[in-house]
Parts: C-alpha cells; sequence; structure tokens
C-alpha cells in the first residue's frame, strides 16, 4: 500500500483493509484509578486518539475513599485492545486495569424508563414491568417513569418490548462491573 | 516562605544548576524568586528555543532539563518541544504560570488551557490546587521524567497559588502508586535470550535511544563484545556503542546503510534494545526481518510487541538487563566460529556497498563532504546537535559517534528548528566539548532568534548551515516520488546568513570552496564565542541509500 509520501492513490477499500488485529469481542474494562484532576480525561484520550468507541462509561467511588473505579465498555471488533491497556497501565494515576472476561463478570447496569402511559395501555405497562422485575418510581396521569437493574440486553429487552406503548425517553447508566469468586476485580 | 521560594528550594534540591525560560504576566511571582536564587536561568528568545534547550541540555548530560514559560502564548510555544520531548523520551521539567484561579475557564487575558492541551503530549502533568503542594509536586514531577522510560512533565502553577507564604520542608522520597516502573528483568527470560543468542547463526544487535537514557553503553559495548555479534542502532541510538568499530555495521532504516539493512533482512535472531520498531526502521512492516526471532528488552512494556511481535520480551532497565545477559552468554560458551559464514556475509555487503557519493572534481562542496571535513577538523572529538532534513542524515551517516550523549537530534518529531537551540543547551550542560550544530538554510530560520541569547551568554555554539538553497529533504521526495514538481521547495530569496550572524552579534562566516575547507572550519572553530558559517553545498544532491517509503529494506536505492 502507498504511503503518504507516495502519489500513489489509495483505494478506500485499502484503506480499510489496513486496520487489522481486531479482537471481535465486547470489552468491559474495570480501571481503578487515583482521585487527581484529569484522570478521566487522560483516559478517555488515549482511546479517543487510537478510534475507539466507548460505549459506556460509569464513574465511582470504591471502598477506599482516594480511589474511584471507571468502568468502561467498549466494542473491540473494530480495533486490538492490548496496545490501548498497555498505555493506560502507563498513566500515572492508574494503578489497576482489567479487561474483563465476560463468563467470570457479573455486569449490571441501571435504566430509567418514562413511557406514555394513557388508558389502557397502563396495566399492560405495569406487568410487563413487573415481568422484568422493574419498579414504578413516578406516576402522573399520563405517564409512569419505570426504574429496571439488570444486564444490558435485559434492558435492551425491556426497552423492545415497551417501545411501541410510547417510550418519552429512557436514561441508562452504562454497566458497572465486578469479577466473580473471591478475588479482588 | 514564599511559594515561589520553595520552587527554588525545590530545583536545588534536585541538583538543578541552570534553566532556560522567557518570563510573563502569570509566572511573574516566580521570576521575583529567580531574581535572589542561585539558580542560573537563561533567558531564550522564544519558548520554543527554551524547550528545545532543555531537551539538548538533558540529551547532553542525561539530567532533568528545565524549562519556564508564562501563560497563554508562552505555554502554547512550548507544545514543540513537548511533544518532541515526548516522542524521543527526553527528560524536561516544564513550568508554565497560569491566570488567577478565579479566572480559570473565563477566557482571561493570556489563559489557555494548558492542562488539557498538553495531556497528549506528556508523560505526567500536574495542575496545581494549592499552594502547599507545590514541593511535593514538583519532586514527583523530576521523579517521573528521570525514571522508567524518561519523558517531559508539566506543572501547570495558577499564579495566586504562587503568590502564598507556605511553610516549607524539604519533601523526602516521592510514593506515587500507580507509578512503579519495571527495571529488574525477568531472570528466566534473560536466559532464555542468552540460549537463543547462543544458539543464533546470524543474530545481531539493534539498539535505540533507550540504551543512552539508560545509561547502558558499557555494559552494551562488553555484551556486543563478548562475541563477534554485529550491531547496528537507530539514528537516536548513535554512539551508545562506538563507531566506527569493526563490529558496527552502521546505522538502520530509511537512509541507513546496506549492510545494517540486509543484516537486519536475513537475521535470524535480533536482539532490541531500547528501540521501537519505528516505522522509518522497519520499512514494509509485514516484510521485515522475515527470517528473525525478536529478543525485546524495553523499559516501556507498551514497546513490546507494538510493532512487531516479540518471542522474548524482557521489560526492564538496560543498564539491568544487559549486565546480567552477559553474565548468562558467557555461561553458555558459545561457540564463536559459528559466526564465520555470518561476518562473510556481512563483509561482502560492507565492501560491495559502504556508504558513497561522488564527490566533485572542483572546488564545489558536495554536503556529506561537508560532515566528512567536519569529522576530519574536529577528530570526532564534538557534540553534533542536528536540525531536521538532509543535512541531518548525512550528519548521521559521515559524522562517527564513539561516545554516548554526542549525537543530539530530532528523530521521532523530526522538528526543523530544534538544532540551534538543543545544541545552545547542550554546550551549556557541557561546556568542556566543543558543540557543533548541523542545520539546514531552512531549519535554521526556525529558531534563528536563539543566536541573540548565544550571544548575550558566550554561548560557543558552532553553526554550520549546509545551504543548498532548498527545503531539501522535500525537494528530494518531489523528485524522486511526486515527478519532480517542485512545489513551494525553493523560497527563492534567503537572508545573507553572514549579516545575519553579524546583527546577532555572532562570528559569521561563508565557505564555498572545496580545496580550504578543512582549514576553514578549523579556523570557525577557533573562532571564540558563538559562530555561525553558511556553507554553500550542492543545490540537488540526494540522501542516499534510501528505503522508498512502504518499501521492503532489502529494496533499498541509491
Ligand atoms: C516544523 C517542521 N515543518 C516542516 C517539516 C517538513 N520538512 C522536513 S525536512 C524539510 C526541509 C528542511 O530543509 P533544510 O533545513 O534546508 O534542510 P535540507 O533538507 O535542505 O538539508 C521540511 C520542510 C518539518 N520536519 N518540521
Amino acid at each position: 500500500m502507498g504511503e503518504p509520501g507516495t502519489k500513489e492513490l489509495l483505494s478506500l477499500e485499502e484503506l480499510e483493509a489496513s486496520v487489522s488485529g481486531r479482537s471481535g469481542r465486547k470489552h468491559i474494562v474495570s480501571i481503578l484509578v487515583e482521585n487527581k484532576p484529569g484522570v478521566l480525561t487522560r483516559i478517555s484520550g488515549l482511546f479517543a486518539r487510537r478510534g475507539f468507541n466507548i460505549d459506556t462509561l460509569v464513574v465511582g467511588p470504591t471502598d477506599d475513599e482516594r480511589f474511584s473505579r471507571i468502568t468502561l465498555t467498549l466494542d473491540g471488533s473494530n480495533h486490538p485492545i492490548d496496545q490501548v491497556t498497555k498505555q493506560l497501565h502507563k498513566l500515572v494515576n492508574v494503578l489497576k486495569i482489567r479487561d474483563l472476561e465476560p463468563a467470570d463478570t457479573v455486569a449490571r447496569e441501571l435504566a430509567m424508563f418514562k413511557l406514555a402511559a394513557d388508558g389502557p395501555a397502563r396495566a399492560e405497562i405495569l406487568q410487563i414491568a413487573d415481568i422484568f422485575r422493574g419498579r414504578v418510581v413516578d406516576v402522573t396521569r399520563r405517564s409512569v417513569i419505570v426504574e429496571l437493574a439488570g444486564t444490558a440486553d435485559k434492558i435492551a429487552a425491556f426497552e423492545r418490548m415497551v417501545r411501541p406503548f410510547g417510550l418519552v425517553e429512557m436514561s441508562r447508566t452504562g454497566e458497572i462491573a465486578i469479577s466473580r469468586g473471591r478475588g479482588e476485580t | 516562605m514564599r511559594a515561589v521560594d520553595a520552587v527554588m528550594e525545590c530545583l536545588k534540591a534536585e541538583g538543578v544548576d541552570v534553566v532556560f525560560g522567557y518570563p510573563g504576566g502569570a509566572n511573574l511571582p516566580t521570576y521575583d524568586a529567580f531574581y535572589d536564587s542561585d539558580i542560573k536561568h537563561v533567558l531564550v528568545r522564544h519558548e520554543a528555543g527554551g524547550g528545545h534547550a532543555a531537551e539538548g541540555y538533558a540529551k547532553a548530560t542525561g539530567k532533568v532539563g528545565v524549562c519556564f514559560a508564562t501563560s497563554g502564548p508562552g505555554a502554547t510555544n512550548i507544545v514543540t518541544p513537548l511533544t518532541d520531548a515526548m516522542m524521543d523520551s527526553v527528560p524536561v521539567v516544564f513550568f508554565t504560570g497560569q491566570v488567577r484561579t478565579d479566572l480559570l475557564g473565563t477566557d482571561g487575558f493570556q489563559e489557555a488551557d494548558t492542562f488539557g492541551i498538553t495531556m497528549p503530549i506528556v508523560k505526567h502533568s500536574f495542575m496545581i490546587q494549592h499552594p502547599t503542594e507545590i514541593p511535593r509536586v514538583i519532586h514527583e514531577a523530576f521523579h517521573i521524567a528521570r525514571t522508567g522510560r524518561p519523558g517531559p512533565v508539566l506543572i501547570d502553577m495558577p499564579t495566586d497559588l504562587t503568590r502564598v507564604e507556605i511553610d516549607y520542608e524539604p519533601v523526602g522520597d516521592v510514593r506515587l502508586p500507580g507509578y512503579q516502573p519495571t527495571t529488574d528483568g525477568n531472570q528466566k527470560q534473560i536466559r532464555l535470550a542468552a540460549k537463543a543468542l547462543a544458539n543464533a547463526r546470524r543474530p545481531i544487535f539493534y539498539t535505540g535511544g533507550g540504551v543512552i537514557s539508560a545509561g547502558a553503553s558499557a555494559e552494551l559495548t562488553e555484551l556486543v563484545r563478548a562475541d563477534r555479534f554485529p550491531i547496528t542502532s537507530t539514528i537516536m541510538g548513535l554512539g551508545a556503542y562506538p563507531a566506527p568499530d569493526p563490529q558496527w555495521v552502521g546505522w538502520l532504516g530509511m537512509h541507513g546503510t546496506r549492510t545494517a539493512n540486509y543484516a537486519m533482512d536475513e537475521a535470524d535472531l535480533i536482539v532490541a534494545v531500547g528501540a521501537r520498531f519505528d516505522d522509518r526502521v522497519t520499512g514494509k512492516l509485514s516484510e521485515f526481518a522475515p527470517r528473525a526471532k525478536f529478543v525485546h528488552i524495553d523499559v516501556d512494556p507498551a514497546e513490546i510487541s507494538k510493532n512487531v511481535p516479540a518471542h522474548i520480551p524482557i521489560v526492564g532497565d538496560a543498564k539491568n538487563v544487559l549486565a546480567r545477559l552477559l553474565t548468562e552468554y558467557r555461561a553458555q560458551a558459545a561457540d564463536p566460529s559459528r559466526l564465520d559464514a555470518w561476518w562473510e556475509r556481512i563483509d561482502g555487503w560492507r565492501t560491495q556497498h559502504p556508504l558513497r557519493y561522488e564527490d566533485s572534481t572542483d572546488s564545489e562542496i558536495k554536503p556529506q563532504y561537508l560532515i566528512e571535513a567536519l569529522y576530519e577538523a574536529t577528530k570526532g572529538e564534538c557534540v553534533v546537535a542536528s536540525d531536521v532534513g538532509q543535512h541531518q542524515m548525512w550528519a548521521a551517516q559521515y559524522y562517527h559517534f564513539d561516545h554516548p550523549r554526542r549525537w543530539i537530534n530530532s528523530g521521532g518529531l523530526g522538528t526543523m528548528g530544534f538544532g540551534l537551540p538543543a545544541g545552545m543547551g547542550a554546550a551549556v550542560g557541557n561546556p568542556d566539548l566543543t558543540t557543533l550544530v548541523v542545520s539546514g538554510d531552512a531549519s535554521i530560520q526556525m529558531n534563528a532568534q536563539e543566536l541573540a541569547t548565544c550571544a548575550e551568554y558566550g554561548i560557543p555554539v558552532k553553526v554550520f548551515i549546509l545551504n543548498n538553497g532548498y527545503l531539501g529533504m522535500v525537494r528530494q521526495w518531489q523528485e524522486l516520488f511526486w515527478d519532480r514538481r517542485y512545489s513551494h521547495v525553493d523560497p527563492g530569496r534567503w537572508p545573507d546568513f553572514v549579516k545575519l550572524a553579524e546583527a546577532y552579534g555572532v562570528a559569521g562566516f561563508r565557505f564555498e570552496d572545496k580545496t580550504t575547507l578543512v582549514e576553514d572550519i578549523r579556523r570557525a572553530i577557533a573562532t571564540p564565542g558563538p559562530v555561525m558559517v553558511d556553507v554553500r553545498v550542492t543545490r540537488e544532491e540526494n540522501t542516499y541509500p534510501m528505503i522508498a517509503p512502504g518499501a521492503a529494506a532489502r529494496d533499498m536505492v541509491g
């Protein structure tokens, strides 16, 4: 393939074919960081620079107040991930990184759905929410808000079920995760 | 004491004797502290010059360089040297002024988001949040800059936070829970590497700037000479192994020697030390060193298997690892004669393809000849700082370095304008050796203002401009790969470099005659203080040999 220095033109196919080393699976990356200014920007910058799309990103406190945990999910089918995790390790404020194996991981997210619930639809919505173990957290004459926790798949399934009834809006936290078994994540 | 006086104390505690910088509104408090400080401050003429000078100082001495700039435009002016230092792993601590904390984010006068702008181009950075943390942050910054894989660290200091009295207590050791570079190589891996070396029939050492950063030249030299191992290096690694030398096959990559590139191509074992398989080294990656197994020694785990998968990865400091690898290798008691055939092959290439150029038959000065004349006139006893372009490649090809920290160039970023300020910093750091600056007629104009700094402080750099009247390296690519369509590579008008030198208070010379060149060079170098020489060289000369972009190393041309 040509290089920017040479006048030979590149085809779009060539360009696309030159992206290699895809891992082909979704990644849940758990990063333990020091609570220092800029740490989130540094981390997201490392991904952005390499063309990754971060699907979800959650930051929260841990049992040690000096540290926070960042959980992010990525579609690894587009890029190799190990180069970026090695770079993450080099960040001075990063203590630990785990590219979590889905089978050994419990991952959950929280979602809230605001649904138009006039007349007869209302009962049906409440029934679906019940099946999914959702909770109604707000009710007005014309709407309900359902809160739902679970895997990303379960939340997507609920969304498909209720969308026909009039989904006003949805807000999701993105997944947090913890490894199974006794060891620390 | 005032926080800014604590800054001076911390610099002293870090062993800093000289800094390069430029004042402005946001770092007025710091400059007030310089007024009474014993630390020598070199007032540069542009912050980019200050940053590159700090790099040159660091590269020449192995110590951490220091650069001060004000907020806003001062800070944006150091973006290039910061990036340069990041690419070439140069330990420099940059201090930038920042607007008062109550103005942050308001587009206050001379506010720039320095912390944000520089985030991708620093090894680490700090934004001061509270005056009492200043001393600890400074020591952390120096620690991070100099340890592991060295690199630039930036400290952004809002001006109000520096105008406070603090209780200064010297800081003992720094504790950074997320920063623990691995320096001790794994013993099992080192033994594996020793075995691989003992079994290899066509081994070669491929070393980079990391060997110099690690101060591992002696260990490298001893290991390479423990057997008859051939050795090549990147352009960043010159001087780590003394050249010329029978085992040295020249540097490798785009404008390296044929011998080095062919040897990599046919090697069965490549021992990479502190080198990062840059695209300028590998040529076409899929055809790079197809027969080789790789031992990769690097202090930065992210470099290992980044471009080329390593069979025996060793994460660790080169000094530590090479010393132990030597012991392990000796224990193998390998038979040196296994390398006979390999050396026959290498010697064949060496005789057939030495570096060469066609010299002029009249008084015209070929650029390559100028470098040879510089080497002859100085017997190689100089620090050479280079700018970027064809002259850089010729300097690396025809000047030889038998010590580390004598060759100072911008390898990763390829920053025109690096040479003069870097040479200035090197000369300040190493006053016992003559510093030559090899530059081009275009590059020199990117930081020519530092001639004033050299004149003011009597910094005796000897600048040689290879004046071909072109943006030569770009012209060469247009000639070779773009059908000779010379687009904007001939600026038409150039300053009179002799007058320019004199205007700055620097001695100026112009040399045009090959027959007296060596003598003329001696005369210029013997002139006290800074000197700038305009050397008229052949206009259209190409840098050869060359791996064409995208081509495989074995297909070198020229
Ligand atoms: C800041 C910067 N701008 C542009 C370039 C691209 N570039 C690389 S070499 C070169 C020409 C350098 O000309 P000169 O300094 O005269 O050296 P020569 O190649 O003629 O020896 C240019 C423009 C660069 N490396 N750095």
